[in-house]
């Protein structure tokens, strides 16, 4: 152990002296920065703005839906609202905020200066931020012929053949395809970058087994990545040629398949949810434990049960596909699959519980961020289950209890998750504290936005109404609870605004965090808030998972539990 | 058997109103939407029992354990437990055997509705869907009609169900009417088959389940389980050669000189299109539009004069008809019973 730089050291003492610098200086460092903090930060900006047009956009349909026959929006508005909508939060929301937190927090959690790859690592946001503009774009470059709508309108899946040139005339399905296709591109660099990071980078000490399970969750997450964006931008490809170079891959009016676009989409889509959800699993596991005070329980089980998630999730994708007329053998299948992937999931739930288990549970925001996860995940958990019962699945699939299942998983748990991280590593990212009172009123408001519109959405898809319908017959009974549906928008609505309120505030104002604001145990907190752009004056080496632990209790250390 | 079908009725009666509407997946009324749901009430129980224990231990440990500040080792880290292979163990072997049953409770209900032998006396009808519209051909009877569905009623001890043979004019759809039976995708190139036994005589309602373009909305479904007697009456109507009502016969000259002929067909006559609904028996319907407004003259005529009118998207063109000639084409697809 002599040889190694001690973990106390590692905090810079010098003052930073920061020149006072003009707009355009602070402007070109920014675009040319390849510091991995700055470019989690812009990831996190960039998701924050789409994840403002994209609650816009869900505000707008809620309002057209309040009421049977509404007129407020026409079909073509809202099939437009409905498919960017979806594409900006998935590609243009959840993917960037994620990559913005693990571009920022994985060198720090495992003490290096930078991410393995930091020039791809700036080519990977500017060209996934390009790819956003080029959606909204659409915009105004759609239309390219008389008549043809402006921005796509084909759903976010793009359903083959809804896509192609007969029924998809102009170029809005282009800017969906292109955008979706260079978004990837990005998506596949930060991928590698995070996995290099992760596999190379660690400090002196930090042995896999010892590696903070965000970081680990992420490296799942990354291997997922190159596996299921690849046969989305072939598809795309395939789609590009369907449309301009007469290849007939899913045109079936000329014998295509519009079956294969589904496989093609799905083996995607599916390992997708995984994808952005993993990353809030990453989050839960190190916000619960420090605000709960106690070690994760179980991290060798957690660990096995984010790989096992990200190998059963890549077979499970026909789930989708149900209702497609797959034949019984392959039904059965994709059900056993499915319900295969709740153990793991499960495993999860489980250990969180443990954790929380004999602790001494602190009430800060993060934290009630957190329980609402583990509650909302839950029931997102359970509705799955029943949705992966392949005949349930047949009435259930395509209807609003679907959108209210993924809507649990996607804002019940991720959002939540979201919300909780930017809480807890908001003072490291800008040495200051978000203030607890405006975060108390975003929780609560959010909280009951959420369960007034996603609680009562399961109810219409079980009586009957389908998903992605611009309006509804009167005498369905689907009218009182569409407008609770829609109420709860107005409360989501008031509390992200009262975030973003808050996030401007305490920039200036919140009360000055220092190095280590929840006494936690992980490796970004030994170094200052915001941390240099070196991240640490000498790299650390650590001899367990919890190095500031030790550090804090030497009498106790963690190692001998390992 | 027996034991399953109590305990359906007994949940059935259970069922809060709500719950029992026409398009309800709760208050099925064929074979296949009986069997889904009586799936549906053992796996709802399971996992409300999950939601329940895990729940409730949540809730236990949120409000146990939380931090007192009264507390006198307030100040103190708890104690730090890092793991137990014995409880992963059991909290890993426990959901394998919850799915374990659920898989194969629903094993058995995939196959015994995709693989359910087909009674030689069935029904089958072609289901062809279409922007935004559903198409129906009785291979057997020589009757096509459009979005009004007309099966026979199915005696459960001498069954006559009806097989649907679907495929796709243009884009995917899906044949949902949640009383009889679970979604089947409608997809061009690609030909699926359902089956739908209502006992009850009735009007069964749905709507179209994939997004399909601009006016998915509005293409609904509408199922008539017919008793025997008056689906062989309505079988014996639209075989009927096509109505010449004297009094039309203007219509008919605006109909068949017009764009009209190109998109529809009306039995008999030069119109011979494909592209949308056969009008050959138009007034024998109780609405129009894909079930989206009743079938009344003033309907029809402001149809005609502009399908947006009702139906923003739908892919026939304005007709650009005068006064004198829209009532005309009204009369004469009125004429049409």
């Amino acid at each position: 152990m002599a040889t190694q730089t001690p973990v106390t050291v590692i905090l810079d003492e010098t003052v930073a002296t920061r020149p006072r610098l003009t707009a355009l200086q602070i402007l070109h460092d920014w675009v040319t920065t390849v510091d991995h903090k700055k470019i989690g930060l812009m990831y996190i900006g960039y998701a924050l703005i789409f994840l403002v047009i994209g609650g816009l956009e869900a505000i707008l349909m809620r309002i057209q839906l309040a009421v049977p026959n509404n007129a407020f929006v026409t079909p073509q508005v809202f099939n437009r609202l409905f498919t960017m909508h979806g594409t900006t939060m998935v590609f243009f929301v959840g993917m960037p905020i994620l990559f913005g937190f693990g571009n920022y927090l994985i060198p720090l959690m495992i003490g290096a200066r930078d991410m393995a790859f930091p020039r791809l690592n700036a080519f990977s946001f500017w060209i996934a931020a390009f790819g956003g503009l080029l959606l909204y774009f659409s915009y105004f470059g759609g239309s390219g012929l008389y008549g043809a709508g402006t921005a796509p309108d084909v759903g976010w899946w793009a359903y083959a053949p809804l896509t192609a040139k007969a029924f998809s005339p102009g170029h809005s399905t282009d800017y969906w395809t292109l955008s979706i296709l260079i978004a990837g591109i990005g998506s596949i660099g930060t991928a590698l970058n995070i996995v290099a990071t992760a596999i190379c980078m660690r400090c002196p000490g930090m042995k896999l087994s010892r590696m903070p399970l965000l970081v680990w969750l992420y490296l799942v997450m990354s291997m997922m990545v190159f596996v299921t964006i690849s046969p989305l931008t072939a598809a795309q490809i395939m789609l590009l040629l369907d449309r301009y170079l007469g290849s007939h891959f899913f045109d079936t009016q000329a014998g295509g398949s519009a079956v294969l676009w589904m496989h093609y989409f799905w083996i995607f889509g599916h390992p997708e949810v995984y994808i952005l959800v993993l990353p809030a699993f990453a989050f839960a596991n190190e916000i619960i434990p420090v605000f709960s005070r106690k070690a994760i329980f179980g991290y060798p089980a957690m660990v096995a049960a984010s790989v096992g998630i990200g190998f059963i999730s890549l077979s499970v994708w026909a789930h989708h596909m149900f209702t497609v007329g797959m034949g019984a053998g392959a039904n059965t299948f994709f059900v056993l699959a499915t319900m295969t992937i709740s153990v793991p999931t499960g495993i999860k739930i489980f250990n969180w519980l443990a954790t929380i288990w004999g602790g001494k549970v602190h009430y800060k925001v993060a934290m009630m961020f957190a329980v609402g996860f583990l509650f909302q995940f839950l029931v997102a958990g359970l509705t799955g289950i029943m949705l992966g019962s392949a005949p349930f699945d047949w009435q259930l699939s395509g209807s609003y209890f679907v959108v209210a299942h993924f809507h649990y998983v996607l804002v019940g748990a991720i959002l939540f998750m979201v919300f909780a991280a930017f809480y807890y590593w908001y003072p490291k990212m800008t040495g200051r504290l978000l203030n607890e009172t405006l975060g108390k009123w975003h929780f609560w408001l959010f909280l009951i936005g959420f369960h007034l519109t996603f609680d009562f959405m399961h109810i219409p898809g079980v009586l009957g109404m389908p998903r992605r319908i611009y309006t509804y017959e009167a005498d369905r009974g689907w009218m009182i609870l569409n407008m609770i549906t829609s109420s709860g928008a107005f409360f989501q609505a008031a509390g992200t605004l009262i975030f973003v309120y808050n996030l401007i505030w305490s920039y200036f104002k919140g009360p000055v965090a220092g190095p280590d604001p929840w006494d936690a145990w992980t490796l970004e907190w030994s170094t200052s808030s915001p941390p240099p752009t070196y991240n640490f004056a000498a790299i650390p080496s650590v001899d367990s998972r919890r190095p500031l632990w030790d550090l804090k209790h030497p009498e106790d250390t963690d190692n001998n539990y390992e | 058997m027996f034991a399953i079908a109590m305990w359906t009725n007994l949940v059935i009666l259970m069922t809060p109103d709500i719950l029992r509407g026409r398009t309800s997946i709760f208050s099925p009324a064929a074979t296949p939407a009986h069997s889904i749901f009586g799936l549906s009430t053992l796996v709802l129980s399971f996992t409300s029992g999950i939601f329940l224990v895990v729940g409730g231990l949540l809730l236990f440990a949120i409000i146990r354990f939380r931090h007192r500040p009264s507390d006198p080792h307030a100040a103190q880290e708890p104690a730090q437990i890092y793991g137990s292979a014995q409880i992963e163990l059991s909290w890993t072997v426990v959901p394998i055997l919850i799915v374990f049953v659920l898989f194969l409770a629903t094993a058995r209900v995939i196959y015994s509705t995709e693989h359910a032998p087909k009674p030689p006396n069935s029904l089958d009808v072609i289901v062809i869907g279409h922007q935004f519209w559903w198409e129906y051909r009785y291979p057997k009877l020589g009757i096509v009609t459009a979005n009004e569905l007309h099966i026979p009623v199915s005696n459960p001890r001498n069954r006559t169900p009806t097989y649907l043979t679907m495929s796709s004019a243009d884009t995917d759809h899906n044949f949902w009417v949640p009383q009889l039976a679970g979604k089947m995708d409608v997809i061009p190139n690609k030909v699926n088959t359902m089956w739908i036994d209502p006992a009850t005589p009735g009007l069964y309602l749905g709507q179209c389940a994939q997004y399909c373009g601009t006016q998915h909305a509005k293409m609904l479904l509408r199922v008539y389980a017919d008793t025997p007697t008056e689906f062989a009456a309505w079988v014996a109507h639209q075989r009927q050669p096509v109505s010449q009502d004297a009094v039309a016969s203007e219509g008919r000259d605006v109909f068949q000189h017009n764009a009209c002929i190109s998109c529809h067909t009306i039995a008999g006559t030069v119109a011979t299109g494909r592209f949308g609904p056969d009008l050959t028996h138009l007034a024998s319907r109780e609405t129009i539009a894909s079930g989206s407004v009743a079938n009344k003259p003033q309907n029809i005529r402001s149809f005609v004069a502009d399908p947006s009118h009702f139906k923003p998207g739908a892919l026939m063109p304005p007709m650009h008809l005068n006064d004198h000639d829209l009532d005309a084409v009204t009369a004469y697809l009125t004429s049409l019973k």
